[in-house]
């Protein structure tokens, strides 16, 4: 008797998984990349330049404890520079995962089982690099807990009509609640490398997370009930974290940030950094691990897609920012509008504006959108571009507001960047990580994808 | 008095054999039966009565819990313990109060849903008799499982093992306990 029966029905209209796959398969070939001693020369590569730029990182944070955050080009009137430049793009990036993982599963688009689980992990590491920048700017990080609103001696609590608490709130929901995802997600695949590993040690270790998972049908039915409710509750999450950041702009009265269209602008930003970033990761990993008949030219083109759309409203919002800073007549926020486009951030303006308003536009060429190196090349043009806006918005409406002679130009120090390029260490070192330790592709997700995982009902 | 074993197991290689072994179980009168697949197959949870739970309820329970918490925690923090009077304008500023309130809901909610899926489904729990079965191990990777209990009042052994046979599965075996 053959171990498996193939079924070569056309799996599904667009293909999103290639002809030929069985149960076992699929299992096999997610869980070897885990549960393999051969390493990739690519995986070694990417995890050493993670670790020599985390230890930048670790050094520009000893740098910045021992003399305090005057290290980085924080000068009045520009207080907030990089910091949280850094911290709304990697929030931003994170959107993504949750955007596939929540959003695309309400909406039943069944494409997102193949790449959900590693969008997931890109999640939970850009909101810990996010998080970083405003921990390190508070200038005396082992005191965030202030933050919080607890019993204390010093009888102060925090301001709960500010939109920076606000913040602390929403992105502590956001971590804890995509952490909670992705697990609950894991279990399964967990039980699964129980199952197979030979490593006695790995057996145990994979056998506690996955919690005596056993695939039955009793559990099987509560979890599905337990992933739509999730999914229900992340969704509004996710756009509330990104327009709650956008409230830390809008509600201060600096001009250029005092807008009402910030909210939708920063969740269309986001969702379309996050999907650079989720094609930045997918197109060589499934180059180096083979997984072409997984993630498929049909997910990098949904993604490129997606990544339009998105651009075409961030687009959208630069001209409406434009327009709204003439047309509101205010003096102030037309100098700032002016002072973008030609100030001293003028060459960082009219680069957002080729990145974010014209290089999408490319994406209308299927030709572009079905080559893997050119959307590679694309998705790190957005990822460049997106960094570039919340400088622009941040710096700029900062150095120069209302008052000419507090006007001041921001220079970034070594250290701002050699922080900003060492949380690019730390995502890629956890990223590495996860993709060695734990099934970057969720296993079960993709049974489901097969013909064969269709049950055939007698007709009676 | 406990059965000396925990119950009979047979091994099926596709979904839609496990889904008629189910069914087929079920209109023979057995109640204890438990079915193992490597994904969730909703045909199944028809197969053996599995559509309600209670998971929402907690979820609608904690989550609401949740937003009361946070928003009488701003109502006590700014009106009560810390009031702050800023141009006379009212303490009680329930606009401000809104997305807290939203977040702790969100919160309380997503964590009474995983604590209420391990809740409901018993776990953790690292041993379970079906592991004793060898050849479980696949039910994570491509086979399926139909699991009838020693304690349901219809099991015999001779007679529950021939029911099994008569399923056509690739085979019959012991749990042990």
């Amino acid at each position: 008797m053959p171990d498996e029966t193939q079924v070569t029905d056309q799996p599904a209209p667009q293909k999103i998984i290639a002809q030929g796959y069985t149960f076992g398969t699929v299992t096999d070939q997610i869980a070897t990349v885990v549960l393999t001693k051969k390493t990739p020369v690519f995986w070694m590569a990417s995890f050493a330049l993670g670790i020599v730029l985390l230890l930048l990182f670790l050094l520009a944070v000893g740098v910045l404890l021992l003399k305090g955050v005057g290290v980085w080009g924080l000068r009045t009137p520009v207080m907030w520079g990089f910091a949280i430049t850094n911290f709304v793009w990697w929030i931003g990036i994170g959107h993504a995962g949750t955007l596939i993982s929540a959003i695309l599963l309400l909406l039943n688009q069944r494409w997102r089982n193949s790449i959900n689980r590693f969008a997931e992990a890109m999640t939970l590491f850009a909101v810990a690099c996010a998080g970083m920048f405003p921990l390190l700017h508070l200038g005396r990080p082992w005191l965030f807990y202030w933050l919080f609103p607890y019993p204390n001696t010093m009888a102060i609590q925090p301001n709960f009509r500010s939109p920076l608490v606000w913040d602390v709130f929403a992105v502590s929901t956001y971590a804890t609640v995509s952490a909670l995802f992705w697990y609950v997600g894991l279990m399964p695949d967990l039980a699964t490398l129980r199952d197979r590993t030979q490593n006695r040690v790995a057996r145990f270790i994979y056998g506690i997370m996955a919690m005596g998972w056993r695939g039955s049908a009793r559990h099987w039915s509560i979890y599905e009930t337990a992933s739509l409710l999730l999914a229900g509750l992340a969704t509004p999450l996710v756009l509330s974290v990104h327009t709650v950041v956008s409230f830390d702009f809008t509600i201060g009265i600096v001009p250029g940030w005092h807008s009402t269209f910030f909210p939708p602008y920063f969740v269309a930003g986001a969702i379309y950094s996050g999907f650079a970033m989720v094609l930045a990761l997918a197109i060589p990993l499934r180059q180096v691990y083979g997984l072409k008949g997984l993630i498929t030219d049909t997910h990098l083109d949904n993604s490129a897609k997606v990544m339009l759309g998105t651009g075409l409203i961030v687009a959208y919002a630069y001209i409406m920012e434009a327009f709204t800073g003439w047309y509101s007549g205010n003096v102030y926020e037309h100098a700032v509008t002016v002072n973008r486009m030609t100030g001293p951030y003028a060459t960082q303006y009219w680069t957002l504006v080729l990145c974010n308003i014209i290089a999408p536009n490319f994406l209308w060429i299927k030709k572009i959108r079905q080559t893997p190196w050119l959307l590679f090349t694309w998705s790190l043009i957005v990822l460049v571009g997106m960094w570039l806006e919340r400088y622009v918005i941040i710096v700029s409406s900062l150095a120069q507001d209302n008052l000419v002679s507090s006007w001041r130009v921001f220079q970034a120090t070594r250290w701002d960047w050699a922080t900003y390029v060492g949380t690019i260490g730390l995502f890629l070192f956890l990223f590495f990580l996860f993709i060695r330790l734990l099934p970057m592709i969720s296993i079960f997700e993709v049974r489901t994808l097969l013909p064969q995982a269709k049950v055939e009902e007698e007709r009676g | 008095m406990k059965a000396p074993y925990y119950g009979l197991i047979a091994e099926f290689d596709n979904p839609t054999a496990l889904v008629a072994a189910a069914r087929a179980a079920r209109e023979k009168g057995y109640r204890k039966l438990d079915a193992y697949s490597p994904f969730p197959i909703e045909e199944l949870s028809d197969a053996l009565h599995l559509h309600r739970n209670r998971l929402p309820l907690i979820v609608l329970i904690g989550g609401l819990t949740g937003g009361i918490l946070g928003y009488l925690l701003q109502y006590y923090v700014t009106v009560w313990d810390f009031p702050i009077n800023i141009g006379g304008r009212p303490l009680h500023s329930w606009p401000a109060y809104i997305i807290i309130t939203f977040e702790m809901t969100i919160l309380f909610g997503a964590l009474s849903c995983v604590l209420g899926l391990l809740g409901l489904c018993r776990l953790p729990e690292p041993y379970h008799p079906v592991f004793n079965v060898p050849r479980f191990a696949f039910a994570s990777r491509n086979r399926f499982f139909l699991c009838i209990e020693s304690t349901d009042p219809l099991f015999d052994k001779e007679k529950t093992s021939e029911f099994l046979e008569g399923l056509e599965p690739r085979e019959v075996s012991e749990v042990a306990h």
